[in-house]
C-alpha cells in the first residue's frame, strides 16, 4: 500500500501540487477538459490521496489521465492551493516511466508526440518548425496556411523573418553547436532514454496489434473513440 | 459589472517591470505563425522607443510545448531553461523578456520550484555544467513581452497615429482581451493584474482608446491543450473550447480580439474558419469573423504601420472590416505580395467565411 504514492511523491510537481484536498470539486467545475471528456480531476486527486496501489495503477493505465489540457485553470481556483494539473503531469510521468501509458488509446499518443516534438527540438532547436507543420495534417490551419506552406521562404522574407537563415531572427537556423548542447542536455537528464523507451513500447504494441510502426502511428494520430466524450 | 471593484482588485496585483536593457527570447509558435509580430515588437521597442533589447541566435526553444505534452522530463526542461539563463548572463543582462506565454509560465514555475527546493536548482546547475560546460545566473527580472508593451503603452499612445476608435461613428472599438492561461493562472502575482482580472492587455486597450468587452467565458482557455491539438483525434477538444468562447462573446458584438499568447490568436482565428466552413456560423458582421490579433499587431496598427508589414494577411479571418473601422489606409492589391512586390499568388477563397 502506498508504493505508487511514494513514487509520485518523488516528483517535485506532486510536492508542489498536492496539499490536503477537501474534494470540493472546484477544479472540476472550472476544468475545460471535464466539460469535453468524461473527466473529473477531483476524483483523480482523491485517488492519489487514497494511496491505494490498485486504484492508482488502474489510473496510470487508463485514458483518464490523458484528458487534461494542462491549461492550469484549476490552480487559480483551488481553495487549498492544490494543482490538479501538476498532479496529472506527475501521474503521466510515472505512467511513462512504468510503461503503462501504452495500455490506453490516449496514452499511446505519447509514441507520436515524443517522436515529433523531440525530433523538432533536436533537429532544429524549436518545438514547432513550420516546414514540418503540413496543411494535409492540419486542414484547420486554413486556406491561408495552404498558401503559406508552398511559399514559406517568400512569406518569411516578406514578414521580416529569417527562416533557416544565419544570425538572429524568427525561425533562424540555430547553430549546430547549440543543437549539440541540447542533445547533451537530453542525454544527461533522461530525455534521450525516455524517447527510446517510448519508441520501443510503441513498436511492441504495434507488433502486438499486428501493425507496422507506420500503421500504428497513423492509428494513434487519428483514433478517437466516442466513449471518451462527455455527452 | 462593478468596474470600480475590479479596478481595486487589479491594483493589488502589480509587478515591477524595468524600463530598459532586456535579453529577448523568441517563441516557437509566434515565430512559426506570426513572425511579423516579433519583428514589430523589436521595431517598436528598439526603433520607436530606443530601448536596448538584445537577441542572440544561440538561444533555443525552452522546450515548454514538449514538456506540456509530457514528452520530456522536468529536469530536461529546467536544464534547457538554465542554458537560456546562462546565455543571458554571458551577454551581461539581468532582465529577461520572453515572447511566449508557455515559456513565461514555465520560467515562473522553474524559478519558484528552485526557490522552494534549492537542491533541485543545484542539480540543474550540475546538469548544465556536465552537458554544456555553462554556468547560469537567474534573471533579476522576468517579464513577458506583453508586460513590456503594457509598460510602454502610454509612450506608444504618444506616438500613435490613430486610436482604437471607429472613425465612422466616433465610438471606441469593442475589444475582447484574451490572456494566455500560463500568463498568470499558475502564479497570479507574476502577471500584471493577477489571474482573475489581468490588466496587461486591458491597460493597452484603455491607453489606445478602445473599450473592453466583459463576457462570461472571458477567462476560459482557447483550447490549445498541447496534446489536445497536436493529435488529430483530439482536436475536438480544442475546437469545442474556442466555440464556447465565441458563443459567449457573440452577443457583445466585439470588433476585435487581442491576445498575448502566441497560440491563442492562431486557435481563435482558425477555429472560426472551421466553424464557419462546417456549420455556416460566423461571429462578425455580414459573414465576416472577428479578427483575433496579437498585441504587437494591435500596437503596430495604432502606430500606423502597414497592415501587410504586420502580417495581418496571414490571418484566416479577414481583417479588412477592422481596418476600415479604424480608418487604416491599405492597398488591397498588395495583401499577398512578397518582398519587392513579388507575385506570390493568393490563398484559395473560403466557401463561407468572408
Amino acid at each position: 500500500m502506498g508504493k505508487y504514492y511514494d513514487m509520485l511523491m518523488r516528483d517535485y510537481r506532486l510536492k508542489e501540487g498536492l496539499n490536503a484536498c477537501i474534494n470540493c470539486g472546484t477544479c472540476t467545475a472550472i476544468c475545460p477538459a471535464a466539460e469535453f471528456y468524461r473527466y473529473d480531476p477531483r476524483k483523480i486527486v482523491d485517488i492519489v490521496q487514497s494511496k491505494d496501489d490498485a486504484e492508482i495503477e488502474a489510473l496510470l493505465k487508463s485514458d483518464t489521465i490523458w484528458y487534461c489540457g494542462e491549461c492550469m485553470s484549476c490552480v487559480t481556483r483551488c481553495p487549498r492551493k492544490n494543482a490538479a494539473g501538476l498532479i496529472i503531469m506527475a501521474l503521466r510521468n510515472l505512467s511513462i516511466e512504468l510503461g503503462f501509458f501504452i495500455e490506453s488509446e490516449k496514452g499511446r499518443q505519447q509514441y507520436l508526440l515524443t517522436k515529433d516534438l523531440c525530433s523538432n527540438i533536436l533537429d532544429y532547436g524549436y518545438c514547432v518548425y513550420p516546414r514540418r507543420f503540413d496543411y494535409e495534417g492540419h486542414p484547420e490551419a486554413g486556406k491561408v496556411w495552404e498558401w503559406e506552406e508552398k511559399r514559406l521562404d517568400d512569406v518569411f522574407e516578406r514578414l521580416g523573418g529569417n527562416l533557416d537563415g544565419s544570425g538572429p531572427g524568427a525561425m533562424r537556423r540555430i547553430p549546430q553547436e547549440d543543437l549539440d548542447q541540447l542533445k547533451g542536455i537530453f542525454d544527461i537528464t533522461g530525455a534521450t532514454a525516455r524517447m527510446e523507451a517510448v519508441r520501443k513500447a510503441g513498436e511492441r504494441k504495434a507488433a502486438e496489434l499486428g501493425m507496422t510502426p507506420e500503421e500504428f502511428a497513423k492509428t494513434v494520430y487519428l483514433a478517437s473513440s466516442p466513449r471518451h466524450l462527455n455527452h | 459589472m462593478i468596474y470600480e471593484g475590479k479596478q481595486k482588485i487589479w491594483s493589488e496585483y502589480q509587478k515591477e517591470i524595468p524600463d530598459d536593457h532586456y535579453f529577448y527570447v523568441r517563441s516557437c509558435i509566434r515565430q512559426s505563425f506570426f513572425p511579423a509580430s516579433e519583428a514589430t515588437f523589436l521595431r517598436i521597442t528598439r526603433e520607436a522607443l530606443g530601448k536596448d533589447v538584445f537577441e542572440t541566435e544561440h538561444h533555443t526553444t525552452c522546450g515548454g510545448i514538449a514538456y506540456h505534452s509530457d514528452t520530456i522530463p522536468q529536469e530536461t526542461v529546467m536544464t534547457i531553461i538554465a542554458r537560456q539563463f546562462a546565455l543571458m548572463a554571458k551577454h551581461g543582462y539581468e532582465n529577461y523578456v520572453c515572447s511566449c506565454i508557455t515559456s513565461f509560465g514555465l520560467y515562473c514555475e522553474t524559478l519558484e520550484t528552485w526557490r522552494e527546493y534549492p537542491e533541485l536548482e543545484a542539480k540543474i546547475k550540475d546538469n548544465l555544467w556536465k552537458s554544456c560546460k555553462l554556468d547560469f545566473a537567474k534573471p533579476k527580472f522576468l517579464v513577458h513581452a506583453s508586460d513590456l508593451i503594457y509598460k510602454y503603452r502610454k509612450l506608444i499612445a504618444a506616438q500613435a497615429v490613430r486610436k482604437l476608435v471607429n472613425v465612422h461613428t466616433g465610438e471606441p472599438l469593442r475589444v475582447v482581451e484574451h490572456i494566455g492561461c500560463h500568463y498568470s493562472k499558475m502564479f497570479p502575482s507574476k502577471g500584471v493584474g493577477g489571474a482573475e482580472y489581468p490588466y496587461v492587455l486591458v491597460g493597452m486597450i484603455e491607453a489606445w482608446g478602445g473599450e473592453i468587452v466583459d463576457y462570461p467565458e472571458r477567462r476560459h482557455c482557447c483550447g490549445f491543450g498541447f496534446r489536445q491539438y497536436f493529435i488529430k483525434g483530439n482536436r475536438g477538444y480544442s475546437l469545442s473550447n474556442t466555440h464556447k468562447k465565441f458563443e459567449s462573446m457573440e452577443p457583445f458584438k466585439p470588433d476585435l480580439i487581442i491576445t498575448n499568447c502566441p497560440g491563442c490568436p492562431y486557435f481563435l482565428d482558425r477555429w472560426q474558419y472551421v466553424i464557419a466552413e462546417s456549420t455556416g456560423k460566423t461571429y462578425g458582421q455580414d459573414g465576416h469573423g472577428i479578427p483575433a490579433l496579437t498585441y504587437e499587431e494591435v500596437a503596430g496598427l495604432v502606430m500606423g504601420y502597414d497592415p501587410w508589414d504586420l502580417g495581418l494577411q496571414t490571418h484566416q479571418v479577414g481583417v479588412e472590416p477592422l481596418l476600415d473601422k479604424m480608418g487604416v489606409e491599405y492597398d488591397p492589391a498588395a495583401k499577398y505580395l512578397g518582398k519587392g512586390g513579388k507575385d506570390l499568388g493568393a490563398p484559395a477563397p473560403c466557401s463561407c467565411l468572408k
